[in-house]
C-alpha cells in the first residue's frame, strides 16, 4: 500500500513536518553563508540578535511581521477555497492606493482614529477590486488564476507607477509619491504596548495595524471554521465534486473568496503606507505579498500557524539587515535565499519527507 | 525618412529587446508541453545570466559563459523536476520557490564574489557576444528602404540573436518532426497515453525539462554577456513572466512564440521610444500602456475573447497511474 | 473456423494470482486459462476484482503471488513495455489517446520506429492499409482524435494494440460508451480478430455481451474467480446468479404499501453525460408517496445520470421534473434540497462526504445554511456537533467520535453518516443510489430498516442499485432500465430471471 494513504497524527503532520523542512531549508541557507566564507552559526547568532536584541529591533521585526500576516491571511484564504493567488503583490499595491485616497481626503479634517475605519476598507475594496478580474476569469471564463494574477501583478505595478509619476506627485518634487499625511492620515506607533515590556520602540515603525491584522487573524479564523461561507469554501477546496452535491455555488464562491483574499492583501498597505512611511511611494510593497505565499504555505494556512510564520519571516528581514552590517559579505538578500528555501521544502516539496515519517512511525508504533 | 530611420531604430531595438524573451518563451514551451507548468522560468534566466557574467568575467570567454549560464538553467531546471515530478509537489508553489532561490543567490553570491553590491565584474569584450557585422552591410548601407533595414535591423547583431531565430525552425522540427517530441507532446495531453505505450512518463519529463534549462541558459546568457557586459541585479527584471505570457499568447507554439515575442519586443522599444515624447494628434501617451499591454492582450486571450488558449491538457498535475 | 481444437492450446494462463491493497484483498488465487483463438469474456460486478486483474497483466501493479504464463512460457510483467513484448495489448475503459494528435500520431507513440518520425511514418501507413484490410478496421489514419466519434476511437485503441504485434487483445469495459450499432460493430470487428488467430479477453458486466460474443466466460466475484464455463453451455439466469452469489437473503420484514399523491414526477427526461453520449432517453415515471420505486439495471444503463439529474448535480438536455405537481424551474441542488428532496448519493467519497472534513462537518453537507445550525452567517457548532452526537448514537455509527476525520471510518460506517444526515431531515422524498455498496451485512440490514421506515411515514422513495436482491427485497414497484430507458415495470414479487433478461435487454 503506497504511503499517501496512512494517516498521520496531527503533530507530525502539523509540527514535526513542517519543522523539518524549517530545518532542512535553513541547514541549505547555512551551506551558502559557509560557501562564501562565513560562519553560519555566528550568523544566525547575528541574525537572531538583530531581530529580537532591542526594543527598536523587535519593533521592526514586528512591523515586517504585520505586513506578512496579511498577506499570508490573502494567500491562506483563497487557498482554503482551492485557488492559488500569487496576486497579493498587486492586491496590495492597489490597496495603497485606497488607504492613501483616504488618508489625503480625511487627514486635513478629523484625527487618525475617525481616518483609521474608511482607511481599512479603502484598502480592502481597492485589494478586493484588484482581485476581481482573475477571480471573474477563474469563475466564468475558466482562466487559470495563477496566470491571470502573475499577469495583474505586473499591470498593477506600472499602473501606480504611472498614477505616481502622473497624477499624485507633488509638483516640483522629483520623487513619484504623494503628499506626507498629516497625523490625521498616518497610523501611530505602538510605543505603549512595547513599554508594557519595558522595550523602547525608537525609530521602529510598528504601528496601530498591527492590531488590525490581529484582528484579521479572528477574523479570518471565525470566516473558514465558523462561518456559513467559510464552510462552502473548505468544501469547495478540498472536494468540488460534494460542493456540486451540496448545491454550493461556485462562481460565488470563488468571486467571494478572492474578493477577500484581495481586501486582505490590500490592508498590507495601512502597515506600510499609513504606518510606516506616511506617504504612497513606488514599489512599498517591496514583495510582502511573494512573501505570503511562504507564510501561508509554513503557518498550514492557519492564523496561528501564520502569524508565526510571518514573525519568523519579520525576524528574516530585520534580522538580515543586521546581519548585512555585520557580515558585509552578506547581504540582505541573504533572506531571499532563505526565503525560496522555505517555500521549496515547506511548499513544493512538502510530500518528500512524508513516506519516510510514515516508515519511522509504522516502526515506532509497531504497525 | 526621418520617420523611416526612428523606425528602423526602434525595429533594431525590438528584436534586441525579443530575444531573451524568444529563449525564455521557447524553453517555456518545452516543459508546459510537456505538462510541467514553469513560472520558474524568470529564475532560471536570472541565475544563467549570473553564471554567465562569472564565467566570462572569469575565463574571458564568452563561450564558457554561455556554458556556464547554460549548466546552472538545468541545474534549477532539475531541481524543479525533483520537486514536482519525483515528489509530486505543487508546480507552481516549486517555480516561485525557484525565483527567490535565484533572485536571492545571486545578489548573495555576487556581493560576495565581487563586492559590487551584487553587480559583477565588467566581462572584457573577448569574454562577450558582440555584433557580427554581416557581408555588404556597409555597402548596402545606401540603398534605400532595404539598406538601412539590412544594416541595422539584419547585420549587427551578436551570434545569440542568429541562434535564437535559428532556433524556432529548430524547436519546431524537434517537436514535430521527431519522436522526442511526440512524445513530449503526448506526455503533456495525456501521460496515460504514454505510459501504456511503454514509454517512461517520469524520464520523458525530466528530458524536456533539461531542454527548458539549455534554452533558457541562452536567455539569461544573453542578458549580461551580450547585451550588457556585466550582471546587475535583477537583471531579468519579469523577462521571464513576460515570456510566459508570450508563450500563452502563442498559444504554446514555436512559430507563433516568435511572433509575440517579436511584439512583446516591439512593444517595450517602443515604450523607451516614446518616453516623453508625444503622438501626433493623441498627445503624449503614458508609456506605462506599453509596459503593461502584453500582460493585458495575455488575459484577454485567456479570457478567451481571441480565439480559445487551450493550454496542455495534462499540464500542472503529477501523474499518477490509473487503478 | 476451428475453434475446439486452437481452444486447447492455452495463449495465455495465470496460476495463483494474489494481489491485496493493505486490508482489501483484491485478487483471491486467481486461476485462469483463455483458448488460442477465442473470446474469453471476464464478468463481475463493480469491485470484483476483475479490472486489477487486467491491470496486473498489462504492468501496472504487481501481484504478490502468482504467475503468468504465454503461450505456455512464464513470463514476468513489470510494465506496459514488457506486456507490450509479450504480445499483450489492452484497449482501457478510458481511452488512452492523445485527443488533439492524429489516428496516425497515436498509433505510432512509442513504436515510432526510430529518432525521426519521417522513417516511420511511410511503414505505419502501410501497416495500418494492411491492418484495415485483413480485420476491417477503416480509419482515415489523418484524422484528428477529438473530431472522431466514439466507437471510432476505441477502433483506434485496438489499432494500436495490432500495430503493436499484440496476439492476446484484452477489452476492458469497452461497449460502456458506445452506442448499440457501435457495439455491434465492435463485436463483428472481434469476430473477425478472433477467426485471424488472435485471444481476445473480454472484460465486461453486460450479460448479454457475454451471451452474444463469448466462446467461454469466467465470473469474478469478490476478488475470486467463482465460475469457467463455455458461453453455449451457460444462461443468463446461471451467470447472473454466479455474479451476484447465493448471499442470505435480508428479507427485510414491510407491510403493503399504501402509495398516496404523486409527489415526484418525471417526464420525458433526456440526460447527457461529460461526453455527449446519451445516457438518460426519454425517461418517464411517477413516484408516489409512501412507495419504494426501485431501479433495476446493470450498472451504466443511465441509472447514475437519473438520478443526479434528479437531484439537480447534472442539467438535463429536455423534459420535465416535477415536485408535488410544481415544475422544477433550475438544476439547483440547494433549491431542491429546500423543497424537500434529499439524496444518498452512488459515490460517498466524491459526493456524499468531504472524507477530510471531520464527521459533524460531513453532517451538515448540503443543509449548512439551515437556521438550526447557525443564525445568520454563523454556524453553531455546538448545536452541530450535538446533533451528530444523537445521530451517532441512533445509527450507531462506529467509533463514535464526531471529530474523527470523516477519511478514518468504515464504509459501512461512512453511508450510515450520509444515511442518517439525509434522513433525520425529515425529507418529502428520498434519492437514493447504491445505499450499500462497500458496505458490511450489519449496515445494511440497518440501512434497509431504515429506508422501509420512510416509506411508511410517507415518504416517496426512489431507490436505484445494481443489487438486484436489494431492489427486490425493497421495492414496491420495479422499473428496469436499459441503454437509457425504462423498459417495463414488474411488481416487487417479479422473478428474478425475468428482472435478469429485462435488465440485459432481451426480453421486456
Amino acid at each position: 500500500m503506497s504511503t499517501a494513504s496512512v494517516p498521520l497524527p496531527a503533530w507530525i503532520n502539523y509540527g514535526v513536518i513542517p519543522l523539518l523542512n524549517l530545518v532542512l531549508a535553513f541547514f541549505f541557507s547555512g551551506l551558502v553563508v559557509w560557501a562564501i566564507g562565513e560562519n553560519p552559526f555566528d550568523a544566525l547568532n547575528f541574525l537572531i540578535q538583530g531581530a529580537l536584541g532591542r526594543g527598536d529591533a523587535i519593533g521592526f521585526t514586528l512591523f515586517y511581521a504585520t505586513s506578512f500576516i496579511f498577506t499570508g491571511l490573502a494567500v491562506a484564504v483563497a487557498f482554503h477555497a482551492g485557488l492559488f493567488n500569487i496576486g497579493a503583490e498587486g492586491q496590495a499595491y492597489v490597496g495603497g492606493l485606497g488607504a492613501a485616497l483616504v488618508a489625503l481626503s480625511l487627514d486635513h479634517y478629523v484625527p487618525w482614529y475617525v481616518t483609521m475605519p474608511f482607511a481599512v476598507i479603502g484598502a480592502a475594496l481597492f485589494g478586493a477590486a484588484w482581485a476581481f478580474i482573475p477571480a471573474w476569469l477563474q469563475a466564468k471564463r475558466g482562466s487559470h488564476v495563477v496566470i491571470t494574477t502573475i499577469m495583474f501583478n505586473f499591470i498593477a505595478a506600472t499602473l501606480m507607477v504611472y498614477l505616481l509619476v502622473n497624477v499624485f506627485i507633488v509638483p516640483g518634487k522629483m520623487a513619484p509619491e504623494t503628499r506626507t499625511f498629516l497625523a490625521g492620515g498616518q497610523l501611530p506607533k505602538l510605543d505603549w504596548l512595547m513599554a508594557l515590556f519595558g522595550l523602547k520602540l525608537g525609530p521602529a515603525p510598528f504601528n496601530v495595524s498591527f492590531i488590525i491584522a490581529l484582528v484579521m487573524c479572528y477574523l479570518v479564523w471565525l470566516l473558514i471554521w465558523r462561518t456559513k461561507l467559510g464552510y462552502e469554501m473548505r468544501t469547495l477546496g478540498v472536494s468540488p465534486t460534494a460542493a456540486v452535491y451540496a448545491g454550493i455555488p461556485y462562481v460565488r464562491t470563488v468571486i467571494i473568496a478572492m474578493l477577500i483574499s484581495g481586501g486582505l492583501a490590500g490592508m498590507m498597505s495601512l502597515n506600510a503606507v499609513m504606518g510606516a512611511s506616511a506617504r504612497l511611494q513606488v514599489e512599498f510593497v517591496a514583495g510582502a505579498g511573494f512573501v505570503g505565499i511562504a507564510v501561508s504555505l509554513m503557518g498550514r494556512s492557519h492564523p496561528v500557524g501564520i502569524i508565526l510564520a510571518a514573525i519568523l519571516f519579520g525576524i528574516l528581514y530585520q534580522g538580515g539587515a543586521d546581519l548585512s552590517f555585520e557580515m558585509p559579505n552578506i547581504t540582505r538578500d541573504m533572506i531571499v535565499v532563505i526565503q525560496g528555501l522555505v517555500i521549496f521544502f515547506a511548499g513544493a516539496l512538502e510530500y518528500m519527507l512524508r513516506p519516510a515519517m510514515v516508515r519511522l512511525y509504522q516502526t515506532a508504533t509497531g504497525k | 525618412m526621418e520617420y523611416f530611420d526612428t523606425f528602423v531604430s526602434i525595429l533594431g531595438s525590438a528584436i534586441r529587446l525579443s530575444i531573451p524573451l524568444l529563449f525564455t518563451a521557447l524553453a517555456g514551451l518545452f516543459s508546459e508541453r510537456a505538462g510541467i507548468f514553469d513560472i520558474g522560468l524568470e529564475g532560471k534566466m536570472l541565475a544563467s545570466a549570473f553564471a554567465a557574467a562569472c564565467a566570462a568575467y572569469w575565463t574571458g570567454n564568452a563561450w564558457a559563459g554561455l556554458g556556464a549560464g547554460i549548466m546552472v538553467a538545468i541545474i534549477f531546471s532539475l531541481l524543479h523536476g525533483f520537486a514536482s515530478i519525483t515528489n509530486r509537489g505543487n508546480q507552481i508553489v516549486s517555480g516561485v520557490a525557484l525565483n527567490f532561490i535565484a533572485a536571492g543567490l545571486t545578489i548573495v553570491l555576487g556581493t560576495a564574489w565581487f563586492n559590487q553590491g551584487g553587480r559583477t565584474g565588467q566581462v572584457p569584450p573577448e569574454g562577450r557576444f558582440s555584433g557580427i557585422v554581416l557581408p555588404g552591410a556597409e555597402m548596402m548601407r545606401d540603398v534605400p528602404i532595404i539598406g538601412p533595414l539590412y544594416a541595422n535591423v539584419i547585420s549587427g547583431n551578436n551570434i545569440l540573436t542568429y541562434i535564437a531565430f535559428l532556433m524556432v525552425p529548430l524547436s519546431w522540427w524537434v517537436l514535430y518532426r521527431t519522436r522526442f517530441g511526440l512524445r513530449l507532446r503526448a506526455v503533456g495531453e495525456n501521460p496515460g497515453a504514454v505510459d501504456t505505450a511503454g514509454v517512461s512518463v517520469v524520464w520523458l519529463r525530466y528530458r524536456a525539462l533539461i531542454v527548458t534549462g539549455f534554452l533558457a541558459g541562452f536567455a539569461g546568457t544573453y542578458l549580461s554577456i551580450a547585451q550588457s557586459a556585466a550582471f546587475i541585479n535583477n537583471m531579468s527584471a519579469g523577462k521571464g513572466y513576460i515570456a510566459l505570457a508570450a508563450l500563452i499568447f502563442a498559444k504554446w507554439k514555436p512559430v507563433p512564440v516568435m511572433f509575440a515575442c517579436l511584439l512583446f519586443g516591439f512593444l517595450d522599444a517602443f515604450a523607451n521610444f516614446m518616453q516623453g515624447k508625444s503622438l501626433p494628434m493623441i498627445g503624449e501617451v503614458p508609456v506605462q500602456i506599453f509596459q503593461a499591454l502584453p500582460y493585458i492582450l495575455t488575459c484577454i486571450l485567456l479570457a478567451g475573447f481571441i480565439g480559445v488558449a487551450r493550454p496542455p491538457k495534462a499540464g500542472g498535475v503529477a501523474y499518477t497511474k490509473e487503478r | 473456423m476451428n475453434l475446439q481444437s486452437s481452444a486447447n492450446e492455452p495463449a495465455i494462463e495465470l496460476v495463483g494470482i494474489d494481489k491485496k491493497f493493505g486490508a482489501v484483498h483484491a485478487n483471491k488465487n486467481i486461476n485462469l486459462s483463455v483458448g488460442k483463438g477465442s473470446i474469453h469474456g471476464i464478468i463481475g460486478e463493480n469491485g470484483a476484482g476483475k479490472s486489477t486483474l487486467m491491470s496486473i497483466l498489462y504492468g501496472f501493479y504487481h501481484a504478490d503471488e502468482g504467475e503468468i504464463r504465454i503461450q505456455g512460457r512464464p513470463v514476468s510483467i513489470r510494465d506496459s513495455q514488457a506486456a507490450i513484448a509479450a504480445g499483450i495489448g489492452m484497449v482501457h475503459q478510458h481511452f488512452m489517446l492523445v485527443e488533439n494528435f492524429t489516428v496516425l500520431e497515436n498509433v505510432m507513440l512509442g513504436a515510432e520506429g526510430g529518432q525521426l518520425l519521417a522513417k516511420g511514418v511511410a511503414g505505419a501507413r502501410k501497416e495500418l492499409k494492411r491492418l484495415e484490410t485483413d480485420y476491417g478496421l477503416e480509419v482515415d489514419p489523418d484524422a484528428l482524435i477529438e473530431e472522431l466519434p466514439v466507437g471510432r476511437q476505441q477502433r483506434v485503441e485496438i489499432l494500436k494494440a495490432l500495430y503493436r504485434g499484440a496476439d492476446i487483445l484484452i477489452l476492458d469495459e469497452p461497449t460502456g460508451v458506445l452506442t448499440p450499432a457501435e457495439a455491434d460493430h465492435l463485436f463483428r470487428i472481434l469476430q473477425v480478430l478472433r477467426d485471424q488467430g488472435k485471444t481476445i479477453i473480454l472484460i465486461t458486466h453486460k450479460l448479454r455481451e457475454i451471451m452474444a460474443i463469448t466462446d467461454t466466460v469466467s465470473v469474478m466475484r469478490r476478488g475470486e474467480m467463482v465460475a469457467t464455463r463455455k458461453t453455449a453451455e451457460t444462461t443468463v439466469a446461471e451467470l447472473a446468479e454466479l455474479m451476484v452469489g447465493r448471499r442470505v437473503l435480508l428479507r427485510v420484514e414491510k407491510q403493503e404499501a399504501k402509495p398516496g399523491p404523486v409527489l415526484l414526477s418525471v417526464k420525458n427526461l433526456i440526460v447527457k453525460d461529460g461526453r455527449g453520449v446519451t445516457m438518460v432517453d426519454d425517461v418517464s415515471f411517477d413516484v408516489r408517496a409512501g412507495e419504494i420505486v426501485g431501479i433495476a439495471g446493470v450498472a451504466g444503463n443511465g441509472q447514475s445520470e437519473l438520478l443526479e439529474a434528479l437531484a439537480g448535480i447534472r442539467k438535463p438536455v429536455s423534459g420535465e421534473i416535477f415536485i408535488d405537481g410544481k415544475p422544477v424551474e433550475a438544476a439547483d441542488p440547494a433549491l431542491l434540497r429546500q423543497l424537500g428532496l434529499a439524496h444518498i448519493p452512488e459515490d460517498r467519497h466524491h459526493m456524499g462526504l468531504v472524507l477530510k472534513f471531520e464527521e459533524y462537518e460531513n453532517s451538515i453537507l448540503g443543509y449548512h445554511h439551515d437556521p438550526r445550525y447557525g443564525r445568520g452567517a454563523m454556524l453553531d457548532l455546538d448545536a452541530i456537533r450535538r446533533q451528530a452526537e444523537e445521530q451517532i448514537a441512533k445509527y450507531d455509527i462506529r467509533p463514535p467520535n464526531a471529530q474523527l476525520k470523516t477519511a478514518n471510518f468504515s464504509g459501512g460506517n461512512q453511508q450510515k453518516i450520509v444515511v442518517a444526515r439525509e434522513i433525520e431531515r425529515d425529507p418529502k422524498m428520498l434519492l437514493i443510489g447504491q445505499p450499500t455498496r462497500g458496505v458490511d451485512i450489519g449496515a445494511i440490514e440497518f440501512i434497509h430498516r431504515r429506508i422501509i421506515e420512510m416509506r411508511d411515514t410517507g415518504k416517496a422513495v426512489l431507490l436505484v442499485s445494481v443489487e438486484l436482491d436489494e431492489i427486490r427485497s425493497l421495492s414496491d414497484r420495479i422499473l428496469v432500465m436499459f441503454a437509457g430507458k425504462i423498459v417495463g415495470e414488474k411488481p416487487s414479487d417479479a422473478d428474478e430471471q425475468t428482472l435478469g433478461l429485462m435488465m440485459a435487454g432481451i426480453a421486456a
